[in-house]
């Protein structure tokens, strides 16, 4: 899917969307999820979405997957509607649970998708090998979901998202359920499926350390209506190990992300997102004096 | 290691059956040891030992007549009849027929059973309109509705197999219902993800979540399925099955009361027989999705 004429054109564009949710012209209930929001993503960006809870950030992720349509506003994905896209099948899915079926071997699990979409048996068991070994699961093929650790399962799903080679992949807080150690590990492995797949990528998460170390741009979102309140260029070096989260500049995109979002907690009086802050201060000051 | 434990987690159910009954046994013959009639055992197991014991109460209920004991019953199964049978025989062979037309409607009513829950759960409207009749339908007592059905279709087993069927689609239909419903709402988010199909998204999520609930209106079908067999031969005098066995045993009560207690004994065997076939036939099914508490996650 990434050939001449997908780079040319971005893979997500949005363009004045705007989410009203209210149930069934209930005033007292109606809520703005998202107002204004433009933005576009070109083939092979990693763009995360950041933002204290009631921001919309996965409310917009499920807008770029059409499961759920905009109140008003376009989004075009690959150069079509979104829900030209989704039919086509264009993008993968993953949430912040794993979502395996019980009944099916993690192999069975992988293969879901490309059953639905009417590969043929032989295929389906090479893809679902080929992305078992992308995730280093091969060992576990054969295994059901309920007999791996939360990591593991959660790369299943990355493996089952990626296996009918999408465009786009879109990730709703991924990581968000695992401990720190598996999360900073999934990290590494998330930026070597990317580099190898050479997909884009939109990914969400309340994270700031996680969305400086894996993204090419942060787009920081703000409540109450929901919107896009700026977006960061991270400049790091494209190749990305655990050095990275030791770089001089590295500590400033992360100031200049947690100011982008305290701007916003000013205004909105949010704190949600205080655990990531206090945890990166003391990353920080460990960093600056060793 | 592993494999005997799970053997045995699956024997649970006619272990704990089995307990039950034993202790069920124990009751009954204790309340004859109580208020029965007088007891006179001669050569108990061939000890050559004679008991004899006169129950300091006398319960109405516990006479020799309308509770016999124990091994009168047990007795009662090697009679032999005027043409040599034995009352075993002739009650098994009576039962394999009731199973026969049982397991007939077991399977009609299951498939009819889950077709049904199938359309409802895709056309909202109709189960508004149709699942009120399928309720109603129950209400009525199968009694009354047997004879229309087996005189009615004048096609003696099929018939049978028929009521059968009319007792079994009730309880699937309404566990079907529930348990196509009962996928994860984020996996239905997926299966929109991909684009899938109805037939589709019922093949691969629908189904496959709902056989839990599946396997609890399959529990209630089954035994329900024989009830409904015994019931269907009673209007058309069907004399193969167990339905003739239990009249006879009715009329012949005040002379050889083991005979109807055999035939109860039987009937309920049956019963808890095909209940456990499904419970053992579920459990195979399911041993994916069960999680041993000491498995390592």
């Amino acid at each position: 899917m990434t050939n001449e004429t997908t780079q040319a054109r971005p893979v997500v564009d949005i363009a004045g969307v705007s989410k009203v949710f209210d149930a069934r012209g209930q005033r007292a209930t109606r809520v703005e999820a998202l107002v204004g929001i433009d933005l576009s993503i070109a083939a092979g960006e990693f763009v995360s979405l950041i933002g204290p809870s009631g921001c919309g950030k996965s409310t917009l992720l499920r807008l770029i997957g059409d499961l759920t349509p905009p109140t008003s506003g376009t989004i075009t994905v690959n150069g079509k509607p979104a829900e030209r896209a989704r039919r086509d099948r264009d993008y993968g899915m993953v949430f912040q649970a794993p979502v395996l079926f019980d009944w099916r071997t993690v192999q069975g699990n992988v293969e879901l998708p490309l059953e639905i979409s009417g590969t043929s048996k032989a295929q389906r068991a090479e893809r679902a090998k080929e992305h078992l070994r992308l995730v280093e699961l091969s060992d576990f093929a054969g295994h059901y979901p309920w007999q791996l650790s939360g990591g593991m399962q959660q790369r299943v799903a990355i493996a089952r998202a990626l296996a009918v080679d999408p465009a786009l992949l879109l990730m709703d807080e991924p990581f968000g359920a695992l401990d720190e150690m598996t999360r900073e590990r999934m990290n590494l492995e998330l930026l070597k499926i990317w580099e190898r797949t050479e997909t884009t990528i939109v990914f969400v998460t309340h994270s700031i350390a996680e969305a400086v170390f894996l993204s090419t741009r942060v787009v920081v979102m703000s409540p109450r209506p929901g919107r896009i309140s700026s977006i960061i260029d991270i400049d790091l070096p494209r190749e990305r190990n655990v050095e990275t989260r030791e770089l001089e500049q590295y500590f400033h995109l992360v100031t200049a992300v947690r100011e982008a979002l305290r701007g916003d907690e000013r205004s909105a009086g949010s704190t949600d997102g205080d655990d990531d802050d206090l945890a990166e201060r003391r990353v920080a000051a460990e960093g600056l004096s060793g | 290691m592993a494999r005997s434990a799970s053997v045995r987690r699956r024997l649970r159910p006619l272990v704990g059956f089995l307990t039950v009954l034993v202790v069920l046994l124990i009751a009954w013959e204790a309340i004859k040891f109580i208020g029965g009639d007088t007891w006179h055992i001669e050569n108990v197991l061939g000890t050559g030992v004679t008991i004899d014991h006169d129950p300091p109460l006398k319960f109405a209920f516990a006479t020799d007549v309308k509770l016999p004991h124990v091994w009168a019953i047990a007795g009662e199964f090697g009679a032999q009849d005027a043409v040599g049978d034995t009352t075993v025989t002739r009650l098994l062979r009576a039962a394999l027929f009731t199973l026969r037309n049982a397991a007939i409607g077991f399977a009609l009513g299951s498939t009819i059973g889950m077709l049904l829950a199938i359309l409802l759960v895709h056309v909202r409207i109709l189960e508004r309109a149709i699942l009120p009749l399928v309720v109603a339908s129950q209400t009525i007592p199968i009694i009354a509705i047997a004879p229309l059905i087996v005189i009615g279709l004048k096609a003696d087993w099929f018939g049978v197999a028929i009521v059968s069927t009319y007792l079994t689609f009730f309880p699937v239909t309404i566990a079907a219902l529930r348990g196509l419903r009962a996928f994860d709402p984020r996996a239905m988010e997926l299966m929109r993800s991909y684009a899938a199909s109805r037939w589709a998204i019922l093949r691969k999520l629908r189904l496959p979540a709902s056989r839990p609930y599946l396997f609890t209106g399959f529990r209630i079908a089954a035994p329900a399925a024989v009830v409904g067999s015994i019931v269907g031969e009673l209007p058309s005098l069907i004399q193969d099955g167990l339905a003739r066995q239990i009249i006879t045993g009715m009329q012949y009560y005040s002379l050889n009361a083991e005979y109807l207690w055999a035939t109860i004994a039987v009937s309920s065997l049956l019963g808890i027989g095909v209940y456990l076939l499904v419970a053992g036939v579920e459990n195979w099914v399911l041993r994916h999705e069960r999680r041993p508490e000491a498995a390592l996650a």
